[in-house]
């Protein structure tokens, strides 16, 4: 067999296409109930996670979450309301932790377009949280999370992920040393919103001043941290007329 | 070694030392400096290659007589691709949590030039077995390398090992820290990697004379 012919490269290039695509194709649509399917708990247990219903030990280990055989019941336990915000509509919707936060930050761009805003109502020991889903960018690639607030809008909890920051220093956001440090942070100064910054060099490191609305960042990952101020700052941003109407 | 004749094991003995991927043919050297600020993801990306590089080169192998010269290059990328696509599907579907652990790699193994350079410098022309051989040889080259500079930073820049503080606490002022040692930031950036590979490479140059080049 002459592998040099023109005519026989481009019909190898043809049915390797043919090949690898439906191949790909195939195991792509064969495995895709089991991966929504696991996304969703995901989604289900990074919720939690954040009021910090999870099974993490006392001392600063790893990230446990409720396992998956048990996080559709606890979801359904502790999360009392799911709402969705569009305007000033507000709605209630049980699905709505299902929402694409990326599709409606498309969809978003569009004038006549209202965004819709999901927000998760929890409850534990007596205490209410407010969950909010933000997203944003890092060094390389997205990120995502939840922050859980209480009605003074201090932090009780949050999780951070990321698609594709560094190994060792971007994706250490996902690690509890860095979102332990938020719990407790105020978002307010006073009466002015201002976010939590992720501050590089503060004298703070024990993150003692919960007031101070800074933790201190993650050494070498300076973009990372700044991506997750921003995406704080940009989302919470969002859901504060909803957050001022509670008050009155 | 019993199973493997003398020629086999020279196959995964070589890439260990004398003819290192990293070190002597300087392959893979931009995912060595990516990826070592932990021994974990040193480890985790260690294991990754040697699947992708032991399954990959088998199947390149046995598609090495079939494959139009003019094209090869694109055809081995799209081998790997398929398989690391492949792979991470299928851990996504089954085994979501190390799938979140791997995802990050993905990118880098598909671009790893440790992995084309034996798909063109081997497999294209050896038979699956050793074509195996040879994938598992380098890919643990590579993964020595991985870890010994792993360790080294983690070690180093963070004082701690597969996330354990060892050294004691740094804020707490514990252990080694209560001496006034402090951890050195400058080892988590990436060009102390190179420095690192470079230090191992003097030491494997002035060990074995026959490593340095005439000129």
């Amino acid at each position: 067999m002459n592998t040099e012919k023109n005519s026989y490269t481009v019909l190898f290039a043809i049915g390797m296409v043919a090949v690898v695509g439906s191949l790909l194709a195939f195991v792509a649509g064969s495995l895709k109930p089991n991966i929504e399917e696991n996304e969703r708990l995901e989604k289900q247990q990074n919720i939690l996670y954040a009021m910090g219903i999870n099974e993490n030990g006392e001392d600063a280990g790893g990230v446990n979450f409720i396992s998956t055989d048990k996080v559709s019941d606890e979801f359904s336990k502790f999360i009392k309301q799911q709402l969705v915000i569009q305007g000033d509509d507000v709605t209630e919707d049980d699905q709505a932790y299902l929402i694409d936060i990326k599709k409606e930050e498309a969809l978003a761009k569009a004038d006549d377009y209202e965004r819709r805003l999901p927000l998760f109502i929890g409850e534990k020991d007596g205490s209410t949280f407010y969950i909010v889903p933000m997203r944003g960018k890092g060094l390389w690639d997205a990120i995502w999370g939840y922050i859980a607030l209480n009605d003074e809008m201090v932090v009780q909890g949050a999780y951070f992920d990321h698609a594709g920051e560094t190994p060792g220093l971007g994706a250490n956001i996902k690690e509890r040393f860095f979102m332990d440090d938020f719990i407790g942070e105020h978002v307010y100064d006073g009466t002015a919103f201002k976010g939590i910054e992720v501050a590089k060099g503060n004298a703070d490191p024990l993150n003692k001043d919960k007031t101070d609305n800074e933790v201190d960042a993650i050494a070498g990952a300076t973009i990372t941290g700044n991506g997750v101020a921003a995406m704080i700052k940009k989302d919470l941003r969002m859901y504060l007329p909803y957050f001022n109407s509670l008050k009155k | 070694m019993g199973i493997l004749s003398k020629k086999d094991s020279k196959l995964i003995l070589d890439p260990l030392a004398d003819n290192n991927p990293i070190t002597i043919q300087v392959l893979g050297i931009c995912s060595a400096l990516a990826i070592t600020a932990e021994l974990k993801a040193s480890i985790v990306m260690t294991i990754s290659v040697l699947f992708v590089l032991g399954v990959g080169n088998v199947v390149v192998s046995l598609m090495r007589n079939i494959i139009p010269p003019k094209i090869r290059i694109i055809v081995q990328l799209v081998v790997v691709a398929a398989l690391v696509i492949i792979v991470d599907q299928v851990l996504k579907a089954f085994a979501y949590e190390l799938s979140k652990t791997l995802s990050v790699f993905v990118g880098l193994i598909i671009t790893n030039c440790i992995i084309m350079g034996r798909f063109e410098a081997f497999a294209l022309g050896n038979g699956p077995w050793k074509s195996f051989l040879d994938g598992i040889g380098n890919a643990l080259g590579y993964g020595v390398i991985l870890i010994i500079v792993g360790f080294f930073r983690e070690l180093l820049g963070s004082g701690t090992l597969l996330g354990i503080q060892v050294l004691g606490d740094p804020i707490a002022k514990t252990g080694l820290y209560a001496l006034g040692y402090e951890n050195n930031g400058f080892m988590l950036l990436s060009p102390m990697a190179l420095i690192t590979v470079g230090i191992i490479i003097w030491v494997q140059r002035s060990r074995n004379k026959t490593l340095i080049e005439e000129n």
